[in-house]
């Protein structure tokens, strides 16, 4: 997995609250695997009509922010169904961090294992942000993991998130590795728990 | 030593950490993990990596995301589902894992096969990549959904990082009127928190009219935990629990069985142990709801009128509204019950369980359906009890068909869609714009009200229709 430190980036405001995953990728799209790539039908049902053509309202469509790296979002981002391939859509559309005020939980965590952050702000925040990046695309804005920060012109904004994923996405550890290096516990913990809970095991 | 008061989440928290790291990140053991044909990325991974599925016996596939519900008998018409279907057939068989396939008797929606299998227990911790695993909780369970990375890692080595959530309790007391379910509790919980109220959190369900549902009905409750943002849902474990379990194929048997209900009547929370937060609801209070918008929190008592942004103060509240109420086609103030719908499905991992299907049947009996509508039942299992009770009839005779079990209607990816523009009824969890498919307007609620629906034509009170009847 790569990892996530720094980065300088047009950022795109999506500012509706509850874009679930569905609406991040609809169904119709998981059944592709994953070395097709997603980005060309992320938010595809919101991006583009029953036709296929671009609805020019669509912020992503706006020739100065189709390369945005960031996206700037409302409330409950990514809520909804756990299907990863909605963070693959983001990611592989060229997205490496997303802003905003909460997150669904799965959404948030399948980020962490695919090197895409999410930064959480105030309301407030999110919608300073959105409304600063809409007055001026050409404005970067530069989002430090380490230092937990966000800058877009003078003003700088601290952000959220948990200890546990910012380790992993400043390392880009990889789980598995990390998880064989615990073999020997895993092993004691199953040798005491077949003492303590004898019924877990599988009836027949 | 201190003894130390424990909510029922700390007890499942605690009974499965292997060690944790320093930034308070723990490895979980996973006692049972099940896959359907959308796990098909978690397997790719572990193949890519050369690895083999480390704990076949605890994994289980079953096949109900993608697989049709009609025409059984013959091969499935669309090549790309049917490959769906087939991976996840040769998935299951490289790695020895038992899969509940399309044409095993047993088939059925994952959330419901689990509990119906008695694979899911009681102090267990289930993972599935599927979002509605939180359903599993009824049980009194630590079960969550997670996503492809996460299945893939479960895969190789049965264990899983993750930070502790929060603990939250939802407590709801008194009696729930006549023809008022478990999905009205949930909605109205899900109206009152919002659809991100409990993000971060594992949620406890308490209080007398959680105590007073079946396990049908708490297991509706914990699937639409998801929608109320939280990690999971619990209700803890009692007799109506354990007489659930009992003797279901996979359930622990004899001796073992009582020893298991011994541990598991420990595990309800401590009479003192504290929650991060504290949510009450006056089941006395919750009359029918209906969805109107497009997340689950847009939820109403269904003698209610629809929002009307002009009156609403804060602009980007009113913004949204305008936005929910143009997709799905109501005017500002509309009064609910004047919504016509277009056709009903009743279904999916939140209402096809055997009391869902009674409950629709006890309203469509003697009565049609002004509408089209599809009912698929929660499991192939479930399916045959309600044929051994003549409930296939009732809805066959108010117009529905009456089909296979599966994900079906909720999802759309096996092809059952709600057609563009067309409003439906539906006992599913999600209202999301095109959820249902492209364009496709829904309307979450209880079976019940959806056969009131049905039989109204529009969006109904359930309550007047069911008198003299025996629900």
């Amino acid at each position: 997995m790569d990892n996530f430190t720094r980065l300088t980036a047009t950022a795109c405001p999506l500012p509706q609250p509850n874009i679930n995953t569905d609406a991040i990728l609809p169904a119709r799209f998981l059944k592709w695997p994953r070395d097709k790539g997603l980005g060309s039908v992320l938010f595809n049902d919101i991006r583009r009509d029953a036709d296929g053509n671009e609805l020019a309202d669509f912020p992503l469509n706006k020739p100065a922010w189709r390369n945005a790296q960031i996206l700037i979002a409302g409330r409950n981002f990514g809520g909804g169904s756990s299907r990863e391939a909605a963070v693959y859509a983001v990611y592989d559309y060229g997205i490496r961090c997303v802003i905003a005020p909460s997150f669904g939980d799965i959404f948030a965590q399948n980020s962490v294992k695919n090197g895409l952050l999410t930064a959480a702000v105030s309301d407030a925040e999110a919608a300073e942000l959105a409304a600063a990046v809409a007055a001026d695309p050409s404005r970067a804005v530069t989002v430090d993991l380490d230092e937990q920060t966000i800058t877009c012109g003078n003003r700088t904004y601290s952000f959220a998130i948990d200890p546990v994923s910012k380790n992993q996405l400043l390392n880009g550890w990889d789980d598995v590795d990390l998880t064989e290096s615990f073999r020997q516990k895993i092993e004691d913990y199953r040798e005491a728990d077949r003492q303590s809970r004898p019924w877990a095991a599988i009836g027949r | 030593m201190r003894h130390t008061s424990q909510t029922l989440f700390d007890k499942l928290w605690s009974s499965h950490e292997i060690a944790r790291r320093e930034d308070g990140a723990a490895l979980l053991f996973v006692d049972r993990h099940f896959v359907h044909e959308g796990s098909f990325h978690g397997f790719s991974q572990i193949k890519a990596r050369g690895r083999k599925v480390a704990e076949p016996n605890l994994t289980f596939g079953v096949a109900d995301h993608y697989v049709p519900t009609h025409d059984r008998d013959k091969a499935i018409a669309n090549p790309e589902i049917a490959e769906m279907v087939r991976k996840l057939e040769q998935n299951t068989i490289d790695n020895g894992v038992t899969l509940f396939g399309l044409r095993d008797r047993r088939q059925g929606i994952v959330h419901v096969v689990g509990p119906e299998q008695g694979l899911t227990l009681p102090g267990l911790l289930i993972v599935c990549g599927d979002s509605h695993t939180s359903t599993h909780g009824a049980f009194g369970t630590y079960a969550f959904g997670i996503g492809a990375s996460e299945v893939a890692h479960v895969l190789m080595t049965q264990t899983l990082w993750q930070k502790k959530p929060k603990r939250m309790r939802i407590t709801v007391d008194g009696q729930t009127g006549a023809g008022i379910a478990a999905k009205d509790i949930a909605l109205a919980i899900i109206a009152h928190i919002h659809a991100d109220g409990a993000q971060g959190h594992a949620i406890e369900y308490a209080g007398s009219a959680i105590r007073a549902l079946s396990m049908e009905g708490r297991l509706t409750l914990c699937n639409l935990s998801i929608e109320a943002g939280g990690r999971c849902g619990m209700v803890a474990p009692d007799a109506t629990t354990f007489a659930y379990i009992k003797g279901r194929p996979y359930a622990p048997q004899g001796e073992l069985f009582e020893r298991a209900v011994e541990d598991w009547s420990r595990l309800p929370s401590d009479a003192d142990a504290e929650f991060d937060r504290e949510v009450s609801l006056d089941a006395g209070a919750i009359a029918p709801v209906v969805t109107w918008g497009t997340t689950p929190d847009d939820a109403l008592p269904i003698d209610a009128s629809a929002p009307d942004p002009a009156r609403e103060t804060d602009e980007a509240r009113a913004s949204y509204i305008r936005d929910a109420l143009d997709y799905m086609a109501i005017r500002p103030g509309m009064k609910l019950t004047d919504v016509a719908i277009d056709r009903v499905f009743i279904g999916s991992c939140t209402n096809a369980r055997i009391e869902d299907l009674r409950a629709a049947a006890a309203v469509l009996a003697g009565r049609r359906s002004k509408v089209p509508g599809l009912v698929s039942p929660g499991s192939s299992l479930v399916k045959s009890q309600a044929e051994q009770e003549g409930l296939d009839r009732i809805f066959r005779d108010a117009g529905l068909e009456w089909a296979e079990s599966g994900c079906s209607m909720c999802v759309g990816i096996n092809g059952d869609l709600v057609p563009e523009g067309e409003r439906c009824a539906s006992t599913t969890n999600r209202n999301f714009k095109g959820r249902q498919g492209r364009g496709a307007r829904t309307h979450l609620m209880s079976p019940a009200m959806v056969a009131a629906a049905a039989v109204s034509g529009h969006l109904a009170d359930v309550r007047p229709m069911l008198a003299g009847r025996k629900v």
